[in-house]
């Protein structure tokens, strides 16, 4: 009584990926068990820490709560599509090491994709508005500090590239 | 001048990898392997009657379903007691699946082996499991009255019981000193469980290699020396055929230095049963019911004291929730009732603690590990004494300050490394001057009066503390110069987040004189260095950090020596600069550290250009020594362990302005300062990200993180919906200055810095919110509701 698979398409990091999934498997588990993106983390699997968060067809959602099946022929973006094709870090990533933003590192991949959708939407946003962009991440190491830090420089850095 | 990295605001080395997703988490590995699950008790205390798998078995993909029958022994029997103590006179602890009984809602009964998780849970859920019930054992001082029992042989519900007394200079007991004291006041106080919550679970991924016979275990926890030893005796395999590596590691704070877990010892067994890998991995729900709880306390203070508030004497008596087991010891109330004192010197102490049995989760260190209860019961009670004289908060703290010309300092009380508490440095009153500054206590009433006016409620509040730090009994290093140049450094201990690539790396770069790119570090990986004790009680730069430092030293020694013979200089006239040995003053006479490398290791045979240097036909050798000097080993490594005689102890002092709403009770942090004292610092980004951290969690513990057990012992709560913990908005920007007071106790002078940030916030809130509201605050953590209540109460 093995489960029904269906085959999906999606464009993850720019690449055509294709999968056979259960209607069940989560996008989260998808990516990291059928495409072996590991970047992407599972902290709660109910929606609430955001650690899986990725970005569809560019907005940020919770890959924990989204059935891989639903997201058939649409585009995501992981950490590992943050950068550029030639490795190049993203004005967020380096942001993030240069204010010392992340600590063991499990839920900075969801911390990147939250700030990366961010800025894009509101490129010099106020304290207010950085606070209030990643208020959907939990992170139990950095105490949110430097993450803020990080978001307001990776706005600098992205107006500098601008 | 050699390379100075020490004490610099190096960037993490870690980064790189964790921010383009190619960290190696434990879940990252093994994607083929078969998954666990777990069929966990529902109830928190009940009699097996029956476990029916029949329905488990037309899942597709089932591999295996084990419960406690089908074990072996040794790994049938119960978890090892990891600390013992003489006072823990009834010491529990769980067996790896249930055994007839379970004692907490998230008990492990049954494990199931499938394909997939998916398919793993489907299994699980089709397990029936008929429970007689029993009378479950909830609250602390329920629990203590005894009138139902969490174990039938431990009466009481008592495993431990321990009382330290430290007499005045004038020979009276604590009793005593408090009767004859000027003025006397009794209290009650309250602590709420919290816990660590790291964003990665448990987790444990296992491979069996059938052909040698060997195991290699990856398992996201702050010790994998220990877990390693533990898994070779349970499985009675010879300990070189184990291999235990923590990964990457997704944040541990205390709660995964517990080992071994029940499926730290299945599901290495299960890979070895099945000759397939085997991975388990935590979900969110587990770990709040299977993993570990801190910090529920119930605290009786007496304390007796003079005009100056002077403490002449302070009795403490102490209910200390330990939950359903005690794998881990008394550790977290003899750190409360030992470090309770603080930066105080005061006339008599005692303290007496009973640790008790409940039907819920145990209880085992959660960064802080006992602190934040015992300095939330001696700041509360220096906040007491300054209201019941009238005088300033400060000015009572400082009346009672250890100078500092009476280090080193004994407490009087053996600590929980079963050494003297003494004090090897300290500045308190200096520290105090700092923070005063940092957070304008002195401006502070001016700012009240002017917010009242304006029909806002401001408060101020202060919180000190003393944390012993790096405790023994060691941790070593070793260190090794390859041929090209690079330095690769290893130590047994664990990172979670730390750092510990980065300072290690700096440490060995300055001790060395190499750049820092050369260098690279492992943790916690026993194919590379397996004596260790673990990554806990802010210990890993004092102990490997000196112990790598010492390493360095003993190579350094070596490459001098080598490179005096093929400079033909004296070695005392030698210097390593970016990593080139050299004559002092003449840079031409040079050598590379490679090169020495090379040269450390006679050989007979060539692998490439570099090496011919060493062959036998190099014209190098001496004809008058044999190729390796007696006393010498080849290669250009060392090792060396640190082993200090005590711990060191950081202190700090931390203030809070906070704001409640007159209305609604909302409390809100405006200000967060810290004035933090170290010892040297190694890399103060570093030290400064470790107490940011740090203070959140404690404004979790201060605010909004509790435990919720009903009266039949399930957890309300335990989920990230309901558990509250600080998001980007709940946590206020923190403001930190560094005092440095070098400890005479190791050869770089560093006191831990890890668990500093979390342990006086719950103090400083309390005394922030009773000076905002002139109500008297005891029990954390607070929340609007509680607020309110407490309004309510003293209107009353």
């Amino acid at each position: 009584m093995g489960e029904a698979l269906h085959e999906i398409t999606l464009t993850v990091n720019g690449v055509l990926r294709e999968a056979k999934v259960p209607g069940r498997r989560l996008l989260s588990d998808c990516l990291r068990r059928e495409l072996g993106l590991t970047g992407t983390h599972v902290g709660c699997e109910h929606g609430v820490c955001g650690c899986c968060t990725v970005l569809l067809d560019g907005a940020p959602v919770r890959s924990c709560l989204t059935f891989a099946v639903s997201v058939d022929g649409h585009e995501i973006t992981t950490v590992e599509g943050l950068s550029g094709p030639d490795g190049s870090l993203s004005p967020v990533q380096r942001a993030f090491s240069e204010c010392h933003a992340l600590q063991c590192g499990f839920c900075t991949p969801g911390f990147l994709c939250s700030a990366t959708a961010l800025l894009r939407d509101n490129p010099s946003p106020t304290d207010d508005e950085v606070v209030e962009g990643i208020s959907g991440n939990l992170g139990r190491c950095t105490g949110y500090q430097n993450i803020v830090k990080a978001v307001h420089r990776a706005a600098e850095l992205m107006g500098d590239e601008a | 001048m050699t390379t100075k990295l020490f004490g610099e605001r190096v960037q993490r080395r870690e980064d790189l990898r964790l921010i383009t997703g190619q960290g190696r988490y434990v879940d990252d590995l093994g994607n083929g392997a078969l998954a666990a699950a777990f069929v966990r008790s529902p109830h928190a205390h009940a009699r097996i009657r029956d476990i029916d798998v029949s329905a488990a078995l037309d899942v597709d993909g089932l591999v295996a379903i084990y419960t406690w029958e089908d074990l072996p022994e040794r790994v049938r029997d119960p978890l090892p007691l990891l600390i013992p103590h003489p006072a823990l006179t009834h010491g529990r602890t769980a067996y790896p699946l249930a055994r007839e009984i379970v004692r907490h809602v998230g008990e492990p009964v049954v494990m199931v082996v499938a394909r997939d998780r998916y398919l793993a849970e489907d299994a699980a859920a089709l397990i029936e499991v008929d429970y007689e019930f029993l009378k479950p054992v909830v609250g602390i001082e329920e629990a203590a009255q005894g009138a139902h029992l969490v174990h039938q042989d431990v009466p009481g519900n008592a495993g431990a019981h321990l009382v330290q007394e430290v007499p005045s200079p004038q020979g009276l007991g604590a009793g005593e000193a408090i009767d004859a004291a000027p003025h006397v006041l009794s209290f009650r106080l309250d602590f709420e469980r919290s816990a660590s919550m790291p964003l990665e679970g448990r987790g444990v991924y296992a491979r069996w290699d059938a052909d040698d016979r060997s195991l290699r275990v990856f398992s996201s926890t702050q010790t994998s020396t220990s877990v390693r030893m533990a898994i070779a005796s349970k499985l009675g395999l010879p300990l070189p055929s184990v291999e235990v590596i923590a990964p990457d590691v997704g944040g541990g704070f205390g709660v995964k230095i517990v080992h071994p877990w029940p499926e730290e010892v299945l599901v290495p067994w299960a890979a070895m049963l099945l000759g397939q890998e085997v991975k388990w991995i935590e979900d969110r729900r587990e770990h709040f019911i299977s993993s570990a709880h801190e910090r529920g306390q119930v605290q009786h203070v007496r304390v007796g004291f003079d005009d100056q508030g002077h403490v002449l004497g302070l009795d403490v008596t102490i209910l200390h929730d330990h939950g359903a087991y005690t794998p881990y010891g008394i550790i977290v109330p003899i750190i409360t009732a030992t470090q309770l004192l603080g930066p105080y010197r005061i006339g008599a102490y005692r303290v007496e603690f009973t640790s008790i049995y409940t039907n819920t989760v145990q209880v085992t260190p959660y960064r802080g590990a006992g602190r934040p209860q015992g300095v939330f019961c001696m700041e509360r009670t220096m906040d007491r004494i300054a209201a019941h004289l009238g005088l300033d908060r400060t000015e009572v703290r400082a009346a009672n300050f250890i100078q500092p010309d009476q280090f080193p300092y004994d407490q009087g009380l053996i600590f929980q490394d079963g050494r003297p508490l003494i004090y090897d440095s300290g500045d308190y009153p200096e520290s105090l001057r700092m923070i005063k500054e940092l957070i304008g206590w002195d401006g502070f009433a001016a700012l009240k009066a002017e917010a009242e006016a304006r029909g806002r409620r401001l408060g101020i509040g202060i919180g000190c503390y003393v944390e012993g730090t790096g405790v023994g009994p060691y941790e070593g290093g070793h260190v090794q110069v390859t041929s090209d140049g690079r330095v690769h450094v290893s130590t047994g201990l664990t990172s979670q987040g730390q750092g510990h690539e980065t300072v290690f790396a700096q440490i060995a770069a300055t001790e060395l004189g190499v750049p820092l790119d050369k260098v690279s570090v492992v943790t916690g990986d026993t194919r590379r260095f397996g004596y260790a004790v673990g990554t806990f009680a802010s210990r890993a730069a004092v102990m490997s950090g000196n112990a790598i430092a010492l390493a360095c030293r003993k190579v350094r020694d070596k490459a001098l020596r080598i490179a005096a013979d093929a400079l033909e200089a004296d070695p005392r006239d030698l210097e390593i600069e970016d990593g080139v040995v050299h004559v002092v003053g003449n840079p031409g006479a040079s050598i590379p550290l490679g090169t020495v490398a090379v040269l450390s290791n006679p050989l007979r045979y060539a692998f490439d250009e570099e090496t011919k240097r060493a062959t036998q036909f190099s014209g190098v050798a001496s004809m008058d020594r044999p190729p390796v000097d007696e006393g010498e080993e080849p290669g250009l490594e060392g090792r060396d362990y640190f082993s200090p005689v005590r711990s060191t102890f950081a202190s700090g002092m931390h203030a809070a302005i906070v704001e409640t709403d007159p209305d609604t009770a909302e409390i809100r942090i405006l200000r967060y300062a810290v004035v933090h004292d170290c010892g040297r610092l190694i890399n103060p980004m570093i030290v400064e990200g470790q107490i940011h951290g740090g203070v959140a969690q404690g404004v979790g513990g201060a605010l909004y993180e509790r435990m919720v057990y009903d009266g039949h012992g399930q957890l309300l709560n335990a989920s990230f919906m309901d558990f509250l913990m600080p998001y980007a908005t709940e946590v206020p920007y923190i403001e930190t200055a560094h005092l440095e007071t070098p400890s005479p106790l190791n050869p770089l002078g560093i006191k831990g810095a890890g668990e500093a940030g979390v342990i006086p916030v719950s103090a400083v809130i309390a005394s922030a919110i009773e000076d905002a509201e002139g109500i008297t605050i005891d029990r954390m953590p607070i929340s609007p509701s509680d607020l309110h209540e407490l309004r309510a109460l003293a209107a009353s």
